[in-house]
Formats: C-alpha cells, sequence, structure tokens
C-alpha cells in the first residue's frame, strides 16, 4: 500500500490543480500509466504512477488546488512484483528524493533572491481551494476580501457576494494577471536553477567542426523516397547520433549529486525547446536510446507539439540526464550551454553552414556545423567532453549507423 | 488556383500551425523561419498542409525557393 503524491515538476511548481481524474477507484495501473491531469504553471501535465497496483482510493476532488507532497491517491502495490523491479523504483526514488532536495536548494535561492514574489505566493495561499474556484467562477476579486485571520474561505466569498452587490467582476484583468505570473514563475525558475549551475559547477567547454555534407546527403536521398510528413530533419539525426555518441561515452549521462557521479544506465535527453511567447523548456525524449531515426523523429516531433501546445507527462518534465540545445534554426554558429543541475553535460548544436573545407590537399566547400560540449568539471575532465565530441563526429561521417 | 489563393493558404497553414502568430505580423517578403520564429518542424508541418492542399510537395533541394510567403507562392503556382 503506497499514497501517490502531488509530484514536485519543477523548482517553481509550490502546487497545481488536480484537473481530471483518468482512473477510478479498484482500476488497476501499470507502472508509466497516465492517472490523472494537473494544471501548472507550465501548461497542463499528464501525470504517472511509478509502480504496479490497484487504486485503493481517490482522496482528492477534482479540480482542486493541491500543494506538492499532498497524498492524492492510495495505490495498492503488486505483491507479485520482483526483486529486480523493486531496486530499480528504489534507485529512482532516491534520484527522486536528491533531485527534489536540488528542487530545494534551488528554492532557496528563489526565496533569498525574491522574497517579495515568495510573499506574495504564500498570501495566495491562503484561500481556500473551494473559496478559490467559487470566486473564480464569480469572476471575484480575491485581494478585495478582507478577512480576520487573512485567510479566505467559501463562507467569505458567499457573504462578500450577498453584502457587497458591488463586488468588481474582475474575471478578465485576473486572466491576464495569471498569465503574466506564470511566464514570470517560469522566468523566476530558469534564474534560479542557472544562478545555481553557474555557481557552483565549474564547467569546461569544447567545441569542434562537423563536416555534415555526408549526413544531409544521406538524408536527402532517404527524404526523396518519403512523402514531405514522413520527411526526417537533420535535428532527428543529430540527437540519435548524440544518443548513440553517449551510448559509447556514458559518463556524460546522469547526474552529480551528493558529491558522487552517477552515471545513468537510461539516456533521457532534455531538448531545449523555446516557446514563442518567450520562455524554455527542456522535456525530456524518453529512453531515446531504444529508438530509431525514425522514431526519433516521429517522438520528437510529438514532444514539440505537446510542450508548444498541449500536454507533456510528469516523467517527461523530471527524467532528463543531459540537455541537447539547438540554436541552428536562427543562424547562430556555436552554443556554449549552461548545464542544468544535477545533470552532468549539455551538448549545443549551431546552425549548419557553407563552409570553407580543407580535403585530400584542396579547399572546398562543405556544410559545416559547430558542435559543442559544456561539462560538469567534477564529474569528467575534458578528455571525456573530447572523447564524447569525436565519436558524434565519427558518427555523422557514417550516416548509415544512424538508421 | 491564383497566386493570391495560394497566399492565403500559406497564411492560413502558418496561422493553424502556430497560432500565437498574429495575422498581421506575417510580412510576404520576409523569411518565413526567421521572421516568425518558425523551426524547422513547423516548417515541415506548413510545407504538409501545403502539399496536402494543393498536390504541390517542394522537395528540399527546393527549400531555399521558399523562403517568403511571396516566392513560395510564385514556387507553387510554377509546379501546380
Amino acid at each position: 500500500m503506497s499514497q501517490f503524491l502531488m509530484p514536485s515538476l519543477g523548482a517553481d511548481m509550490e502546487s497545481a490543480i488536480l484537473m481530471e481524474w483518468l482512473v477510478k477507484k479498484g482500476d488497476k495501473v501499470t507502472k508509466g500509466q497516465v492517472i490523472a491531469e494537473i494544471e501548472t504553471s507550465k501548461g497542463v501535465i499528464e501525470i504517472e504512477v511509478f509502480e504496479d497496483g490497484i487504486i485503493e482510493e481517490l482522496l482528492v476532488e477534482e479540480e482542486t488546488e493541491c500543494i506538492v507532497g499532498t497524498p492524492l491517491a492510495i495505490i495498492n502495490s503488486d505483491s507479485k512484483e520482483t526483486k529486480n523491479t523493486k531496486k530499480e523504483t528504489e534507485k529512482n526514488t532516491d534520484i527522486k528524493e536528491e533531485v527534489s532536495k536540488n528542487n530545494e536548494i534551488i528554492e532557496e535561492v528563489v526565496e533569498t533572491k525574491n522574497i517579495q514574489i515568495d510573499k506574495e505566493q504564500k498570501e495566495r495561499l491562503k484561500v481556500s481551494p473551494a473559496a478559490r474556484k467559487k470566486a473564480d467562477e464569480l469572476g471575484i476579486d480575491l485581494s478585495k476580501i478582507t478577512t480576520k485571520d487573512g485567510e479566505i474561505h467559501l463562507a467569505q466569498i458567499e457573504s462578500s457576494l450577498s453584502f457587497n452587490s458591488d463586488v468588481p467582476t474582475k474575471k478578465e484583468v485576473k486572466t491576464v494577471e495569471e498569465k503574466i505570473d506564470k511566464k514570470d514563475s517560469m522566468r523566476q525558475a530558469i534564474a534560479a536553477a542557472m544562478s545555481l549551475s553557474n555557481a557552483e559547477i565549474p564547467h569546461y567547454y569544447l567545441e569542434t567542426s562537423i563536416n555534415m555534407t555526408p549526413a544531409l546527403n544521406y538524408l536527402e536521398e532517404l527524404n526523396k523516397q518519403r512523402s514531405v510528413e514522413d520527411r526526417i530533419l537533420p535535428v532527428a539525426l543529430l540527437i540519435r547520433a548524440v544518443v548513440l555518441a553517449l551510448q559509447d561515452v556514458p559518463q556524460l549521462n546522469g547526474f552529480w549529486i551528493d558529491n558522487s557521479h552517477q552515471i545513468s544506465e537510461d539516456i533521457h535527453p532534455g531538448i531545449a525547446i523555446a516557446l514563442r511567447k518567450g520562455g524554455l523548456m527542456t522535456p525530456a525524449l524518453l529512453d531515446a536510446k531504444r529508438l530509431n531515426l525514425s522514431e526519433t523523429m516521429e517522438n520528437l516531433g510529438d514532444l514539440i507539439s505537446r510542450t508548444r501546445g498541449g500536454k507533456l507527462r510528469s516523467s517527461e518534465m523530471t527524467k532528463q540526464t543531459i540537455t541537447i540545445t539547438n540554436l541552428g534554426d536562427l543562424g547562430v554558429q556555436s552554443v556554449f550551454g549552461v548545464i542544468y543541475p544535477p545533470q552532468l553535460a549539455v551538448v549545443g548544436l549551431g546552425a549548419i553552414i557553407d563552409f570553407p573545407w580543407a580535403q585530400d590537399d584542396t579547399l572546398c566547400v562543405r556544410k559545416v556545423m559547430k558542435a559543442t560540449i559544456a561539462g560538469d568539471h567534477r564529474a569528467t575532465d575534458g578528455r571525456v567532453g573530447a572523447s564524447f565530441l569525436d565519436k558524434l563526429n565519427k558518427y555523422l561521417q557514417n550516416p548509415k549507423e544512424l538508421l | 488556383m491564383t497566386k493570391d489563393a495560394i497566399k492565403s493558404t500559406i497564411i492560413k497553414a502558418i496561422l493553424e500551425i502556430a497560432p500565437d502568430i498574429e495575422e498581421d505580423e506575417i510580412e510576404l517578403n520576409e523569411n518565413i523561419q526567421r521572421s516568425l520564429e518558425i523551426d524547422s518542424f513547423d516548417f515541415l508541418k506548413i510545407l504538409t498542409q501545403i502539399d496536402r492542399e494543393t498536390g504541390v510537395s517542394v522537395p528540399e533541394v527546393d527549400y531555399a525557393k521558399v523562403d517568403t510567403i511571396e516566392n513560395m507562392a510564385e514556387y507553387i503556382l510554377g509546379h501546380l
């Protein structure tokens, strides 16, 4: 028997609204199954269970705001679970605890840096969920309601309605304010994580120029046989090559936690995706080493559209083992990343441009891309990064191996 | 299909695929990807949509010829 808690999906997340249950009491669930949808500052997220079992009880109702760590459901775990998977779950929980510890550190940074915002958020939390919902429905501005103890409950909303017929209906204004608030909280989270990274992680940076002509020619031939919608983009080929190179040089894939280097067996690259309205998210392309080239393209396309428009899963928000950033679309030649703690490295991919290239005693023009790695010097030395870039280059010179 | 009809098909496709873009941000002679922050994935979706609606599929070697809405409309008109 175990409790399923409201997960923390980032340093900026204090609470989220449980929007919809996708399971009911008595349902059998399997590890990784999406059981509910929650709404956070990053949009609607699908949350998954970490173990097999049966839903014993749902503890909160839909449309309830819950702070991180609130028990949401009780799950009766499968007793037939093998020792192996149990171990894995424990390991995962360990890492999760570490990650959430790390998030706490980040939160501390936010707190000290932004006491004002924190204070506002705490004040906001004193509104009971039912009251907030009612106020939302009625378009009541909560800041206009004052109570003795500073807490707002349903009763206060109702009384404010009966005694104050001229309560301003500020629903529209409020939505706009909320939007700014969400964008701001994402900014704060990025600020906190990046400050922590620069303060704690001694980065080293390496760069190499890669001749992309063989890979692009190969892709062109491949795409000729495909319809427009099934075409493979260079970025998918690049991510596939990064994943293969990481299998050869696993030291860069994992975490630095409690002064120790933890290499992750699974490869879940976080893909930096810019949001057009501003901000940045790096959801994980899960289990990338199990994806062939077409699947990498397909899953990447799906991940990008869900990041921009819709629903990410909780595992995609928390499992990243390395980050890949690609600013090539905007013509940038080199990008040197800032490592997202507790990860170990960021791979940076620049634009592919026509460049003079010396080959076999002749000077020619080739499609050239600058690939970089920013590594955590506590965990690895430059030689590891160099060996990674070398492998990456080798895969891209033999694109057939990337299928 | 007239060139103007093709242009509105392209604009419609852009607005559908990147709903946060406002119609008045779109300039006919600006690079579609850079001026509207359309990444390669969205650009591919736009071409897929154009292929569906006009039957013209732009091969990768011709991507440079469809960089602006004006050029894209011209290209599609020539390949209908």
